[in-house]
């Protein structure tokens, strides 16, 4: 026999709390890698940003427009290696009440956006039946999954921000370079929008929502971002340029309470943790007075009573917590099925397990700390005495 | 030849800022194989004396030596050490592990040594065969009579060849069948395997067994 197994025998004595115990902790341990996931998919846009890609939109809100004449006038700047743009869509797909029909949709400049981001894989003849049709599009791949869309289907779009009926016809599917890459946008040319805008609503054409920069140097960006904000200070619309970085973290801003909401509420989680196993322990340790007395009688150390008390509760914690991550990714690959365009994005990421199996086993060792310090406190000859 | 040697022994213990003294002074030895009776009525520090001389707990004022060893000038850590290689503890309530079975709880101080598994199990089997449980071996406390759970306490005393044995009324929770048996036991180890036994009792019938009788009154010998 060795102090392991006696460390097991101790846990398992009382088979239902022990097993609550677990379940407690596991359910808290999914719950609070389940939280730290959301988080990390609000934050995905940010993390993927590129380092060489700025965006310029207007100074107020990236929801008015620029002119399209900015273009050229950006491209001159010295250090601007190349300019693109895009413009916010919006609409609705069928039933606006389900997730499900909810996914970006942007028109785009064909030629440059796709060389501009690379992430988007998409085949050459695909890339050019895209480019050919003006009211083609690109599809992600996750959407296409979603939503059974296959090259050659139409997608008819109830226009809000562009009132009317809109119809698309996919000419491509692109997929992420790695699992970080939104597959779930719809890309098409802006000039469709442009040409239908200026005979439906005549007056709004020319106009584009936001441009996308490439630095050479990403140390010259602040430069950049000055030069170009400068230029436009005086016009009637005037910009703002950040990097891709603080443009995606500035939608994520939009949402801080929620997610300054989910990140105390994951604290509060590793609290509930260590309260639940703590109070087994606890009960544990002091139900056990006279045993830890007569150990400590024939012997035995304040390092095996550590051990013993130490190693019951992190078996606790770990069991939970394994059990908790073991729920964690089908229950994560369930949401992300059941919500793929929610979060583009939505791994359990390494820093998750990581977090996940260090909130067990920090709490395995906060919750042995009192009942270790009160057994080795509790003088052998009290213990004896103990009624357990 | 002394084999434990109390010399003006006190303690006192302590109830907020009220001190109450338990011994008084105490002196006296113990010879090497000795079965030491220690008798008196509730209160008069009987078991606070037998504490002591297995160095659970420690004096107020004196010193207590064993073996030449002053126990009461070693830290815990080494105290500990000195308590698994010279004590055998056998308890009124026999103290055994419930999740354990006899075999494990006789092992439960062997864990403490050097010895390979194989030199443990042995060590284990023959301990068990002394108190005549060799057929129990697997059985957990709860599938144990009293009188076979004090036989398994025994076998854990003595499974690692102690210098002594200390008994805190090792009959005090068993009927008289079971006591008879146990004090055949102790007597056995005493004049058999010359363990040294020191033995409180209120039992008159257990304090008989013992060679040597020191009556506790008050905190003082008497």
């Amino acid at each position: 026999m060795h102090v392991f197994k006696l460390i097991l025998k101790n846990t398992l004595r009382h088979k239902l709390r022990s097993f609550l115990t677990i379940v407690g902790i596991s359910i808290a341990v999914m719950a609070f890698g389940f939280m730290r996931t959301v988080i990390t998919a609000w934050y995905a846009g940010v993390e993927a940003s590129a380092v060489n890609r700025m965006v310029t939109r207007h100074s107020v809100s990236f929801i008015f427009p620029l002119p399209l004449s900015y273009r050229d006038q950006i491209a001159r700047i010295p250090g601007v290696s190349q300019v693109s743009y895009a413009n916010w869509f919006g609409g609705v797909y069928k039933d606006a009440s389900d997730w499900k029909n909810f996914f970006p949709r942007i028109g785009i400049d064909p030629e440059t956006y796709i060389d501009m981001y690379p992430e988007f894989l998409v085949t050459v003849d695909e890339l050019a039946a895209f480019q050919k049709d003006r009211n083609a599009c690109l599809i992600g791949a996750k959407l296409a999954q979603q939503l059974n869309f296959k090259v050659g289907d139409i997608i008819p779009i109830d226009g809000d921000i562009y009132p009317g009926k809109w119809e698309f016809v996919v000419r491509g599917i692109y997929h992420g370079k790695d699992k970080s890459t939104d597959e779930t946008q719809m890309l098409f040319q802006w000039k469709y929008l442009d040409e239908q805008v200026k005979q439906r609503q005549p007056g709004r054409e020319g106009q584009v929502g936001w441009y996308i920069l490439k630095v050479q140097n990403p140390s010259d960006m602040s430069i950049v971002a000055k030069i170009v904000d400068d230029m436009f200070k005086n016009s009637l619309a005037a910009t703002k340029t950040e990097t891709e970085k603080e443009f995606q973290q500035s939608f994520v801003s939009m949402s801080s309470a929620i997610i300054t909401s989910m990140k105390v509420i994951s604290f509060v989680i590793i609290g509930i943790i260590l309260l639940v196993l703590a109070n087994t322990i606890v009960m544990s340790a002091r139900e056990r007075t006279r045993e830890y007395a007569v150990l400590k009688a024939l012997g035995f150390s304040a390092f095996h009573i550590i051990g013993l008390i130490g190693g019951e509760s992190m078996l606790l914690a770990c069991s939970g917590g394994a059990l908790g991550l073991a729920l964690l990714f089908p229950i994560a690959r369930g949401f992300a099925n059941v919500f793929p365009t929610f979060f583009p994005v939505f791994n359990v990421e390494i820093i998750t397990i990581a977090l996940s199996v260090a909130t067990a086993v920090v709490s395995g060792i906060i919750a042995a700390v009192f009942p270790t310090i009160n057994t080795l406190r509790t003088k052998t000859v009290d213990g004896l005495r103990a009624i357990g | 030849m002394s084999l434990i040697s109390i010399q003006t022994v006190s303690k006192s213990y302590w109830r907020d800022s009220l001190e109450i003294p338990v011994l008084n002074n105490i002196s006296f030895e113990i010879p090497e194989g000795e079965f030491l009776g220690l008798m008196g009525p509730s209160g008069s520090g009987k078991t606070t004396l037998l504490n002591l001389i297995a160095g659970i707990d420690r004096p107020t004022k004196g010193a207590i030596k064993v073996s030449d060893t002053d126990i009461t000038t070693l830290n815990e850590s080494d105290l500990a050490k000195w308590r698994a290689r010279h004590v055998g503890f056998i308890f009124q309530f026999y103290n055994l592990l419930p999740v354990l079975t006899a075999f494990e709880n006789v092992e439960l101080p062997l864990l403490l040594s050097k010895l390979s598994k194989k030199d443990r199990k042995e060590h284990v089997e023959f301990a068990l065969k002394i108190v005549g449980l060799s057929d129990r071996i697997h059985h957990y406390p709860r599938q144990l009579s009293g009188g076979q759970e004090q036989r398994v306490a025994i076998a854990r005393a003595i499974v690692t060849d102690p210098i002594f044995l200390v008994a805190d009324e090792p009959t005090g929770d068993l009927d008289r069948v079971s006591a008879e048996e146990i004090l055949k036991l102790l007597e056995r180890l005493n004049s058999e395997f010359k363990k040294t036994i020191v033995m409180v009792t209120h039992d008159p019938r257990a304090a008989e067994k013992a060679h040597m009788l020191r009556h506790l009154d008050k905190g003082e010998l008497s």
